[in-house]
């Protein structure tokens, strides 16, 4: 099954995300921030890497930036999940490389949908 | 599949109150006219979180208020709003409210409605300059979709798979909306040689042959808007064109729709194209509700401090500490069970050593049992930056509040039970203690008093220190006052260190002018009752002119106490250590004898009052010889008693039971635990047993009055 990096600051939406990740058979790895997600990126190869935008140490599309830049993660898709709906963030997001956003809120179903697009 | 997503609502609320704390402290330590941007960030970080998570987790009401403070500091963090101390009082108003509002979603109970909305009210204020109207829904003319299909052209830029979109994705989902006819355009495809794997060449033209929406159409490409040409054209119908114009006007009709969604939108539903009846009605629904929220309030007074506190959180190193703690106690569990079968004497020496592990065993586990309880107390110093911030302008004076030792760790239940007592003296020192700036710098100190809050563990205890440089106490004014009050005799001459003491006592007050911010001095005895329940003392200290400190001292918990064992009689007793002060023999030329009923000793330049424990236990013995025992010199509220034990016998560490949930509560006593030896002993109350002995005075007439004990 597909490996997704769930990164959020949030315990309660980190767990959301991984729980409902974990419960519909992917395999999870959870990162509490933009510099956590990336070390954790390095050492095992995500599928798929779900990002929350606000966070400290390094924010979500500092991330998907930097993920960009390594060669294993050129094509990987990288979903922002957002509450920004305002369009600044999300054309930032896209300038970094992001393929795409979630808004929050969002629903265990909604996730499971979005990611099985992703993922075809 | 279905997730519960309810289980993650503690965590929430957890995580949220840590984010209100956050924003709190980064409130207050924004300076004015200059912010600092990581500060006001970490502010919006919160405010976000808290709103995202409660998008999540249906919490529409902290949602839409959160959503104007975000906005808030979103303007202030992008440069577009002044820090003004307006904004930044209105923000810590509204972390305040938003604080209740999460109790009481927390807790299923209801909250102030008009608070509510008098903090929502101004918040939108500050945010628009001027409260925007309650939004009129408005008919929208839903036209019916004509087009029959759509044509779609879609040409990827050529970094497009750098996104880590795949077109193969796209058009899958376009199918999944209808038949589609795909005609590839390959011209750009380069010769061989200049060809780049990582380049999308391809572009598409779709005929996707269905009446949807063409906002479906529009979602599957979203997030690909800005890497592509993407046109979408309606397949219409043989007379199409008044039609067409009509459907141009209603997508163009849907954006301003969407943004009325992004404001604040309290009157839910209220924009929705669904038209004026729904949302009149529901509106109505919400008046209903809240006519009903508000008659079950009246109910039920809101009771926010009992429901904390059920859950800690642990650092995860502390429970693997306890893990591996468990698996070296299993380990000697075995030894000693191995040894147990085939035992004989030679293996004295091995059980002896066996044993030896067992106890440290035991006592690792413990300790890092009790560390499990322990938090910094940084989360009760955490409330001190805003409290002084808000009484020293609302007093008019200046004050710079330092916080050492934040990082000492003391029990949570203790914790929460030294925070009310911890604000009455900070509320004290800055409203009695420290002076006002033109008189501070009439005597000399700098305009801008300093008040400073310290923690530190000093030999099984933690000790807190309030300090201030302000007037000190004044020690003429507290004399007169507590001669007044009849505490200290016309005649007596106390010594400062009694004289400071005198506020402790109860309905004391020496302020001039009562105010609301410390009261009416009924606190000071309460404060030390409090400290007293949990074990503690406090004593004040005070240089005129220079200041004062108040000093309170805590076990590190209430579960385990140091314990002095002692025998009276035939029974063994524990006296809490932090009472004692001395133990020593007795010097028969030492006891004076008033009036053949109670015995004083004189202890230096001192006199105590002796407690024949035997008596006041109701030992079944003989009452012993004065030149037999020992006598364990104790402190009560400031006052030393001698107490008579028949022998010393050891101090240890002893875990508390309660006689109250176990028995009953009795006189004296503050609980019992359990001996080495599986006997029973009592943990005698020192406050209680000279309570008890007060009494028993007061019940012989013929003592004079200046015998009586305290």
């Amino acid at each position: 099954m597909a490996s997704i990096l769930a990164v959020d600051d949030s315990a309660s939406m980190r767990q959301m995300v991984a729980f409902t990740l974990k419960g519909a058979g992917y395999d999870v790895t959870e990162a509490v921030d933009g510099q956590d997600a990336l070390t954790k990126a390095r050492s095992k190869q995500a599928d798929v890497v779900l990002t929350d935008l606000n966070m400290p140490n390094m924010d979500g599309i500092q991330l998907i930036r930097e993920l960009r830049k390594l060669p294993q993660y050129k094509f990987t898709p990288m979903l922002l999940l957002t509450t920004e709906s305002a369009g600044d963030k999300k054309t930032e997001g896209k300038a970094a490389g992001a393929t795409g956003w979630l808004v929050k809120p969002f629903n265990p179903e909604q996730l499971l949908a979005t990611l099985k697009k992703v993922l075809g | 599949m279905s997730v519960d997503i309810s289980q993650f609502h503690q965590v929430y609320f957890e995580e949220s109150f840590e984010g209100l704390a956050a924003m709190e402290s980064g409130l207050l330590g924004l300076s004015i006219g200059e912010p600092d941007s990581e500060t006001i960030n970490t502010i919006f970080r919160a405010a976000h979180s808290i709103k995202g998570g409660a998008g999540t987790f249906g919490f529409k009401t902290v949602t839409d208020f959160t959503h104007i403070m975000e906005t808030l500091l979103d303007e202030m963090r992008s440069g577009q709003r002044m820090v003004t101390s307006d904004a930044v009082d209105l923000l810590l108003l509204s972390a305040d409210q938003l604080g209740r509002l999460l109790v009481a979603t927390r807790d299923k109970h209801d909250y102030d409605q008009d608070e509510f909305s008098t903090a929502l009210h101004n918040l939108q204020t500050m945010l628009a300059g001027a409260p925007p109207e309650p939004e009129v829904a408005e008919v929208v003319d839903a036209p019916a979709q004509t087009a029959t299909g759509w044509r779609v052209k879609f040409a990827p830029q050529p970094h497009l798979f750098m996104t880590g979109n795949d077109p193969a994705r796209l058009l899958r989902e376009l199918a999944a909306l209808g038949p589609c006819m795909v005609t590839c355009d390959s011209s750009k495809v380069p010769a061989f040689g200049e060809f780049e794997a990582e380049t999308c060449y391809l572009a598409w033209q779709i005929e996707l042959n269905a009446a949807v929406p063409e906002s479906a159409v529009q979602e599957v490409f979203e997030w690909v808007d800005n890497d592509a040409e993407i046109v979408i054209n309606p397949i219409l119908p043989a007379v199409p064109e008044v039609k067409a114009e009509k459907a141009s006007v209603a997508s163009a009709d849907e954006k301003p729709s969407a943004a009325r969604t992004e404001a604040p939108a309290i009157a839910e539903g209220a924009s929705d194209a669904n038209g004026a009846q729904a949302g009149s009605d529901d509106r109505r629904q919400t008046d209903r509700r809240q006519t009903e929220r508000r008659s079950v309030e009246r109910r039920e007074p809101a009771g926010t401090g009992a429901a904390a506190a059920t859950s800690i959180r642990v650092d995860v190193e502390k429970v693997d500490g306890l893990i591996n703690f468990i698996g070296q106690l299993v380990i000697t569990q075995s030894m000693l069970m191995a040894m147990s079968e085939n035992f004989s004497l030679d293996d004295v020496e091995k059980l002896r050593e066996g044993l030896a592990q067992l106890e440290r065993n035991t006592r690792d586990l413990q300790e890092n049992i009790m560390s499990i309880r322990m938090m910094p107390i940084s989360f009760s110093f955490n409330r001190f930056p805003r409290l002084v911030r808000d009484l020293s302008s609302k007093l008019g004076k200046e004050v710079q509040l330092r916080l050492l030792g934040e990082n000492t760790e003391l029990d949570k239940t203790v914790m929460e039970k030294i925070g009310d007592p911890l604000v009455h003296l900070v509320r004290n020192a800055l409203d009695h203690g420290l002076e006002t700036p033109d008189v501070r710098v009439a005597s000399g100190k700098p305009a801008s008093g300093t008040l400073t809050l310290n923690a530190y563990h000093e030999g099984g205890n933690i000790v807190i220190e309030i300090s201030d440089d302000g007037a000190g106490l004044n020690r003429q004014r507290i004399l007169d006052k507590a001669r007044e009050k009849g505490i200290c005799g016309p005649t007596e001459n106390p010594t400062d260190a009694q004289i400071y003491d005198y506020i402790f006592a109860a309905g004391f007050s020496t302020a001039a002018v009562v105010s609301d911010v410390s009261g009416r001095g009924v606190g000071m005895d309460v404060v030390r009752r409090n400290i007293k329940d949990l074990g503690g003392t406090v004593a004040v200290h005070s240089q005129p002119g220079v200041g004062a400190v108040f000093r309170i001292r805590l076990p590190l918990t209430l579960a385990i106490l140091d314990g002095q064992l002692v025998r009276v009689g035939a029974s063994v007793y524990i006296v809490p250590l932090i009472a004692i002060i001395e133990s020593l023999q007795i010097d028969p030329n030492a006891v004076e004898s008033i009036s053949n009923q109670s015995e004083i000793y004189r202890l230096r330049e001192e006199y105590l009052p002796v407690i024949r424990l035997r008596e006041m236990l109701g030992s079944t013995q003989a009452p012993a010889r004065l030149e037999d025992g020992l006598l364990v010199v104790v402190e009560v509220d400031g006052r030393k008693f001698a107490l008579l034990v028949d022998e010393l016998l050891g101090q240890q560490q002893v875990v508390v039971k309660s006689l109250q949930t176990n028995f009953r509560r009795v006189a004296g006593v503050s609980g019992a635990t359990i001996l080495g030896d599986g006997a029973v002993a009592m943990i005698l109350d020192v406050g209680g047993i000279v309570r008890l002995c007060r009494e028993r005075a007061a019940d012989l007439p013929l003592l004079p009055p200046t015998a009586r004990v305290a």
